[in-house]
């Protein structure tokens, strides 16, 4: 029945045009309808989501186009929010506007990319996983520690009172028109939009197909004339740049970062997205960032169920949280080890190499 | 000098216990290319279930030892149970997809495993009783215990077991037969999947022991010191070329005296710049300074990846 109506919609003249207007119109009205819906707190996860969503593409350009096992993104959108923090902040007396503050830490970040890259083009897999995974445990403890002997990163307790984002004199933390966390979720749509396009763009571009070379067969990429040398170390800092830009947001929409934000655990979860949503497949990291922002916030309300279904709260819910969201993991990868939404390609690959192991 | 020889002593005994550890991951690497990402949590689940049955026994009258090694007895068994199930829930069904599936179900035991550990243990610090005598040794300006010497030995013991158990036994043939090639390992009749079994249930048991010596060097357990320790002794595996058992023996030491050489002459190196607050980032670049440029690890066979 559905697949009836979806058909023969599918046939209307204008459907693509109808699709993208409705997908446009809920787009623009979501914070409402969640805010009077689920209440104020869900439009913040929206945020969030939107965020991870921005980070989840930086890191699928790594590690889902060029194939390159990253354990250690979240480096680099620290590397940008810490940018941000430094140099629009009371914490040195300088407040640089938005408008440089971003394009800054997204350089800045690409360059770091680009710093971990260069050593570390001969490592294949594993090897580069733990290289990676490294880098960002380096930056995380300097960014811990660099309140001595001069005061740069304000060591464990961050920087606090950053500016907020603040395009042409409108400071978005000032309800104007819509509250704060509106302005937030119109300003992180628009920067996902952009690099949703540009991945998009580049998926298909001459650089695209030579990330997606370089991943499946390195020394036939090679052989082919691509200058895996330099296409890869792209790869770094086009990934590495899209997390300095969400660092950056992320700073001025939070108002105050620490090393504690910037752990190991949070790279996990980046590359969690990306997996669990389907590898290289764009719809399927936003579905997979999507997910992983909403799931650990939407377990939250396990306390309230425990006490509708027994009466009383069994398990402390925020025990249980972090439990059933890593049972989820274990489960979605068991029954869909493709990822829940993967491209129709590689799905096709999935399948094959199943049957040919049943062989 | 003096702060030399007592910075070997720590990092030798900090070394063997990451060396212990080391070897379940490049156990498990070796065979299944996997990165094991629970190994740390066995460890802890190991030093858990230790410090439990000493606590209940403390009271009971027995001799210290006797109750430190019951402990042990009943942490051994325990992890490789445990080490045995994650294999066949989270592994083995997705022993055909690419490398990355089970490293995400493998992400996904650890968090399971450190907030059943937090539920059942809760999020206190536990610490080891006061059951043993520990004695102290002088030697010229540096101390060394006898809980660092038992360690010391225990671990140089269970790494010449699993040598001679890898490298002389027929169980040991099948393994490396099975890391080579498993399907033709499967055509002499090696049959993998017990064999893989096995590899898992060898490592949880290390681990189950390195958790208890961690325990008695710290002397507390917390329900998230797998994660860290884990990820040291992952580096340690690779420093010494993952699959490799004796490079993961010597990267674990290796990194164990460099990180305590690091956090014992970083300060007066760096003229108080940087202070043993940056040890791990120590550990780190010595880690990236040897794969650039030895790209297999310290005692890696070099050549191109397996197909």
């Amino acid at each position: 029945m559905v697949k009836k109506i979806l058909s023969a919609y599918c046939k209307l003249p204008y459907c693509k045009v109808i699709s993208s207007l409705l997908l446009g119109l809920v787009l623009l009205t979501l914070p409402f309808i969640t805010d009077y819906a689920l209440g104020r707190i869900w439009v913040r996860i929206l945020d969030f989501s939107l965020l991870y969503i921005m980070l989840a593409l930086g890191l699928n350009i790594v590690v889902g186009f060029a194939g390159l096992l990253d354990l250690g993104f979240v480096a680099f959108f620290a590397v940008g929010a810490y940018s941000y923090a430094i140099l629009g902040s009371p914490h040195l007396g300088i407040h640089l506007p938005t408008w440089l503050l971003l394009p800054i830490g997204t350089v800045l970040a690409g360059f770091f990319g680009i710093l971990l890259g260069t050593p570390t083009l001969k490592l294949r897999g594993d090897y580069l996983a733990i290289v990676t995974l490294g880098f960002g445990e380096i930056i995380r403890i300097f960014l811990n520690n660099l309140n001595a002997p001069y005061n740069l990163t304000g060591g464990p307790q961050g920087i606090n009172l950053i500016d907020p984002l603040n395009f042409g004199g409108i400071s978005l933390s000032q309800a104007g028109w819509f509250p704060a966390v509106y302005n937030y979720y119109y300003c992180f749509l628009v920067f996902v939009l952009l690099i949703i396009f540009t991945t998009h763009r580049l998926q298909y571009s001459r650089i695209g197909r030579a990330w997606v070379a370089i991943r499946e067969d390195e020394i036939a990429a090679q052989a082919m004339g691509i200058n895996t040398r330099n296409i890869k170390l792209l790869a770094f800092s086009m990934g590495a740049s899209f997390g300095g830009l969400g660092g950056g947001l992320f700073a001025g929409f939070q108002g105050f970062v620490s090393p504690e934000s910037f752990n190991l655990m949070e790279s996990v979860m980046i590359l969690c997205m990306i997996v669990l949503g389907g590898m290289g497949h764009i719809p399927g990291v936003i579905f997979g960032a999507i997910v992983l922002t909403v799931l650990p916030e939407a377990l939250r309300y396990l306390g309230p169920l425990q006490n509708n279904v027994f009466g009383k709260i069994l398990v402390d819910p925020a025990d249980l949280r972090m439990l059933v969201f890593g049972m989820a993991l274990i489960l979605v990868m068991l029954l869909r080890p493709a990822g829940l939404w993967p491209s129709p390609i590689r799905k096709q690959e999935f399948d094959e190499a199943i049957e040919d192991s049943n062989d | 000098m003096d702060i030399f020889l007592q910075q070997l002593i720590n990092g030798l005994v900090s070394g063997s216990i990451y060396a212990i550890v080391a070897l379940g991951y490049t156990l498990v690497y070796g065979i299944l290319r996997l990165i094991n990402f629970a190994h740390g949590e066995i460890v802890m689940l190991g030093a858990m279930i230790a410090l439990s049955v000493i606590g209940l026994l403390t009271d009971s009258g027995l001799p210290g030892l006797l109750i430190v090694s019951l402990g042990l007895l009943c942490a051994i068994p325990c992890c490789m149970l445990i080490g045995y199930l994650i294999e066949r829930i989270a592994y083995r069904p997705l022993r055909h997809a690419p490398s990355l599936t089970p490293l995400i179900t493998a992400i996904g035991v650890s968090i399971v495993l450190q907030n059943l550990a937090m539920m059942i243990w809760g999020k206190e610090f536990i610490s080891f009783p006061p059951l043993i005598d520990v004695q102290y040794f002088s030697i010229s300006e540096a101390t060394i215990n006898s809980v660092q010497i038992f360690i010391v030995i225990v671990s140089t013991l269970m790494m010449t077991g699993l040598n001679y158990l890898v490298n002389k036994t027929k169980l040991g043939n099948a393994m490396r037969a099975t890391a080579q090639n498993a399907e033709v390992a499967g055509l002499m009749g090696v049959n993998a999947n017990t064999i893989i079994s096995l590899t898992f249930v060898i490592g949880s048991a290390l681990a189950a022991v390195a958790g208890m010596m961690v325990t008695m060097n710290y002397n507390v357990a917390h329900y998230d010191m797998g994660f860290m320790l884990g990820l040291k002794a992952f580096t340690a595996a690779v420093l010494g070329g993952i699959g490799n058992l004796r490079g993961a023996m010597f990267g674990g030491i290796l990194l164990g005296i460099i990180e305590s050489m690091g956090a014992g002459y970083l300060g007066t190196l760096t003229n108080g710049m940087f202070g043993s607050n940056y040890q791990d980032v120590f550990a780190f670049f010595t880690l990236i300074g040897v794969l650039i440029f030895k790209p297999s690890g310290l005692l890696g066979k070099a050549g191109g990846e397996r197909p």
